[in-house]
């Protein structure tokens, strides 16, 4: 990408710039590089070639380091990041009973499963499944009861309902895709089960979601 | 040549006239002096914050100003940043649940209160700024929040342009020194409006502020001196960090930028030369 | 121009495209092949500069947009926002607050460049005058900006200069009611500036297209006046003598920049920005921007309301007949020995009437103002129409080449004729 000089020993196409130079030389006794360039080794050549190129590409640089600021300004800021965990209480929630609050702006849903809803789950085989995941990966031991999952649909992001659908878990009123009681994909153009988000229990009925 | 000579003279003159009128306005807008400048740690192109300055400060700001002043714009999870006084996270979560914050509505509709998070503000000391001048004879304590870039004194020609080579940047912490140590006997003569202090730094002498900092007050474990002078360096530079968080960053970022454009700076000066080299111009 | 029409495309696909909109063309008629005066000194790099500057504010601007909220209860917060919680917010702003001075620093060099060159005169009037108007939305854009941090500089500054519209007799309160939308500055006021202050610098935009469009037709004026005679002699082409020369002093300008951006950001602010606004009290000493100082002590030095609103506006109104006013035929003040003084004592009108509008109005300050204001009219509508009558011009060189050449040889210019006709 050298940035090639318009010289009397290099005609450029379009007359004009050409011509002037010459006209430059000849009439105004200007000793230049045009005089020099006649002879100009390859040695000259690689020199001011490299200058150009080494100029280009510092240059180059430069406007790229330019450009991240502006790009990661788009990022989440801090004050956002500040904001990524949630902390729920589950004693009010009764059994059977959906509730979702509020993580990272997305809804998770909170489900306190009933034994047989665990049971259906549990005893769903894996061959029946179009993204295989056994309902013991997507809870905490010990605390079965408890389904917590990202309340986005696989799909393309709308929200889906709970209790209803053919399983009994939810559906999602966009595009017809139906999950379990395990938030696992049953029916219907979603790829994926639901997601689970990052969560721990810090008492027996609390969790901290982020 | 004469009326060149004469053009200039009248130039000159005028200058001279310029000069001499903002003097004499300057003789009597000084009757308070000029903030000493102190020596920062984060004054001059490589300047930087002092960690452990950030945390005498901080601590000076927590155990008094903290008091009647508000700041706003700190979270307590600026504490653990990079650039800042350095705590830990575990230590900026640790003071944040020194403090009660309230939050809610509930589910019940009701407002509750709960320990500090890293996500927290500052706690206000007082719910607004009508309850806050209640409680200050009338006066309003400002906002920590930029008070550092918000405060400042007059420098005068040619203080000002030297300031911008020198690249002197710290009016606000001079001042807010020189007022932290300013207190003083009203002179014989003075009449103190009920409630005002007297602070030679003070525009108008009269602060309602009343001497917030005496020796000894504020405990440091690191061994620096317990002295009035000492707390207000510490606690001006810790303003300056909350109304600067970014200083640190800005800086490296500046030296790398300046070095960058100096070095693309000369090789476009040879390649100019270089393109420029056939034509007589 | 010759040279224009010189772009042939090469491919089959270009050249297709190229007979139906031939934009290629342009970008190569009017930065490529454009014939530059080679004599141009480092002055004329500012056009470049100005250009760029324009875009970093419109790029930086955009950004900051993306996290402000023009909302009076919650913009001053909002500015911190950036200031402290968006990745490299804190660079971004600082570069559109310091961006906005850099460009007034390199229109002001542009413009004093157009007066010491008499660049305004025929045939680049209607260059000027562009000029003129990009000149005066920049300061609209500018003072827009400037409330939207809502401080207390932000909105008194806002206060006062609204207020010079009350000086109107008759409708002068309905009109200041009308800018504001209510009875004082506030939540309205603050909305249509931020709409635009968001909208103004794309006019600019369009008028910077109108002055380079008008700069491309006449050609560019140079160090000794003359125009370019032949293109083969007098003139180099665009790329890549002139964008070189642009990038390499662009870059020096940079480095400028980055001085206050990166080590002095709010030396050119005022300490009271920080302040939140205050509807109910004033601050002691209020300042406008450096760049609005001189209109400022002219505005302040007439002692009459609707006096000084009018020199105030008059003093950036002369600007515009500056042209009609000079009557000399030499362009250069090169060779304008006479107008090369005066040139250099307005100049430092100038710059002494913007520190007494930095300055407290008041006892010999006032005086020295008005000594100043005076005469800052005296120049354009005295000293230039009359000089051009009975100053004698050196000298001018017959052709750039010539003057050049001189150059060169460091001898004295090529006489194109007698010096007499030159003057009026
Ligand atoms: C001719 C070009 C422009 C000039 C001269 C200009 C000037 C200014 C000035 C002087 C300020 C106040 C800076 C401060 O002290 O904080 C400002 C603020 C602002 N400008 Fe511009 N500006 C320009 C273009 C733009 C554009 C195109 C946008 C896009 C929307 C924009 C958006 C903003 C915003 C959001 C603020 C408020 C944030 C802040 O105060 O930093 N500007 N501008
Ligand atoms: S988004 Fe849920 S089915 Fe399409």
């Amino acid at each position: 990408m050298s940035m090639r000089l318009p010289c009397c020993v290099r005609p450029v196409a379009g007359g004009f710039r050409g011509r002037r130079l010459r006209d430059v030389h000849r009439d105004d006794n200007i000793i230049g590089d045009c005089a020099v360039a006649h002879t100009e080794t390859s040695d000259t050549t690689t020199r001011r070639d490299f200058l150009y190129i080494a100029t280009g590409a510092v240059g180059a640089v430069g406007a790229a380091a330019m450009a991240w600021p502006f790009i990661s300004q788009l990022q989440p800021d801090a004050s956002v990041l500040a904001l990524s965990t949630t902390e729920v209480d589950l004693s009010p929630i009764a059994e059977g009973q959906i509730v979702t609050v509020q993580w990272r702006g997305k809804p998770i849903f909170i489900s306190h499963r009933t034994p047989a809803e665990i049971k259906s789950a549990v005893d769903t085989p894996l061959s029946d499944l179009k993204d295989p995941q056994p309902d013991s990966a997507r809870v905490k031991t010990g605390k079965e009861q408890w389904l917590v999952v990202i309340g986005i649909c696989t799909h393309l992001g709308c929200v889906p309902l709970g209790h209803q659908g053919q399983y009994n878990g939810w559906f999602c009123p966009c595009h017809g895709s139906v999950y379990d009681t395990s938030g696992r994909i049953r029916q219907g153009p979603a790829p994926l089960n639901l997601e689970l988000p990052p969560y721990a229990f810090t008492t027996d009925t609390k969790i901290v979601i982020g | 040549m004469t009326i060149r000579s004469s053009l200039f003279g009248a130039v000159a003159a005028a200058l001279l006239l310029t000069a001499g009128a903002s003097g004499a306005r300057a003789q009597d807008a000084h009757a308070q002096p000029r903030p000493h400048r102190m020596s920062w740690s984060f004054a001059g192109p490589f300047g930087m914050y002092d960690p452990a300055q950030l945390q005498r400060g901080f601590k000076v700001f927590k155990e008094v100003c903290a008091a009647c002043h508000s700041a706003n714009y700190l979270y307590f999870r600026n504490l653990a940043q990079e650039g800042g006084p350095h705590f830990t996270e575990a230590q900026a979560k640790q003071v944040a649940s020194e403090y009660q914050i309230t939050d809610g509505p509930n589910d019940a509709g009701d407002m509750f209160q709960r320990p500090g998070r890293l996500s927290d503000h500052w706690p206000a000391p007082f719910p607004n700024d009508n309850a806050a001048r209640a409680a200050n004879g009338g006066a309003l304590p400002p906002d920590f929040s930029v008070l550092a870039k918000a405060r400042s004194y007059h420098v005068g020609f040619p203080g000002f342009i030297t300031d911008a080579f020198i690249q002197y940047q710290e009016h606000g912490v001079d001042y807010i020194h020189a007022l932290l140590t300013g207190y003083e006997d009203a002179p014989a003569g003075v009449h103190l409006q009920p409630g005002l202090n007297y602070n030679v730094y003070f525009p108008g002498h009269q602060i309602a502020m009343p001497k917030p900092l005496s020796d000894g007050q504020v405990d440091y474990t690191d061994g620096s001196p317990q002295t009035v002078d000492q707390y207000s360096q510490d606690v001006a530079a810790f303003m300056m960090w909350v109304a600067e968080p970014h200083l640190d960053q800005r800086k490296r970022i500046g030296f790398q930028v300046m070095i960058f454009l100096i070095v693309l700076g000369g090789l476009l000066y040879f390649t100019k030369k270089k393109v420029w080299s056939n034509v007589a111009h | 121009m010759e040279g224009h029409s010189t772009y042939q495309p090469k491919g089959k696909v270009a050249q297709w495209f190229e007979s139906r909109l031939p934009i290629v063309g342009l970008i190569h008629s009017s930065a490529i092949a454009y014939p530059v005066p080679k004599n141009l000194n480092y002055m004329w790099t500012f056009g470049a500069i100005l250009s760029f500057m324009l875009v970093c504010q419109i790029v930086s601007g955009v950004v900051l947009a993306m996290h402000y909220v023009a909302y009076a209860p919650v913009s001053f917060a909002r500015v911190e926002h950036i200031m402290r919680d968006v990745n490299y917010g804190w660079l971004i702003r600082y570069i559109h607050a310091n961006g906005a001075s850099m460009f007034f620093i390199a229109v002001y060099i542009h413009i004093f460049r157009g007066m010491y060159y008499g660049s305004y005169k025929a045939p680049r009037e209607v260059l000027w005058i562009l000029g003129v108007i990009i000149y005066l939305l920049m300061m609209a854009t500018a003072f827009m900006g400037y409330v939207l941090p809502w401080g207390q500089m932000s909105f008194w500054g806002a206060t006062v200069i609204t207020n010079l519209f009350s000086a109107i007799p008759w409708v002068g309160t309905t009109i200041v009611e009308w800018l504001w939308g209510g009875y004082s500055v506030g939540d309205p006021t603050l909305n249509r500036f931020f709409s635009l202050h968001y909208l103004l610098p794309f006019m600019i935009a369009g008028v910077v297209g109108l002055h380079i469009w008008a700069l491309h037709h006449v050609g560019q004026n140079n160090p000794d006046g003359v125009d370019i005679k032949n293109v083969a002699k007098d003139s180099v082409p665009f790329t890549p003598y002139a964008t070189i020369k642009d990038i390499f002093a662009m870059v020096v300008f940079l480095i400028f920049f980055s001085w206050f951006i990166f080590y002095i950001p709010n030396y050119l602010g005022h300490s009271d920005n920080y302040i939140p606004a205050n509807p109910l009290s004033t601050p002691a000493h209020i300042v406008p921007e450096w760049y609005f100082l001189p209109f400022y002590a002219i505005l302040r030095s007439i002692p009459d309301k609707l006096g000084g609103v009018l020199a105030m506006f008059a003093a950036i109104a002369v600007l515009a007949f500056l042209p009609w006013l000079d009557t000399s035929k030499v362009r250069s003040a090169k060779y304008r020995p006479l107008f090369r003084q005066f040139f250099w004592v307005f100049a430092v009108v100038a710059v002494l009437l913007g520190y007494m509008g930095s300055q407290p109005a008041e006892g010999g300050a006032l005086i020295i103002s008005r000594i100043l204001t005076a005469y800052y009219f005296i120049h354009f509508l005295v000293i230039l129409p009359l000089l051009g009558l009975f100053e004698r011009p050196k000298p001018v060189p017959a052709s750039i080449a010539d003057a050049v050449l001189a150059k060169a040889k460091g001898g004295a210019v090529v006489v194109a004729g007698a010096a007499g006709p030159e003057t009026k």
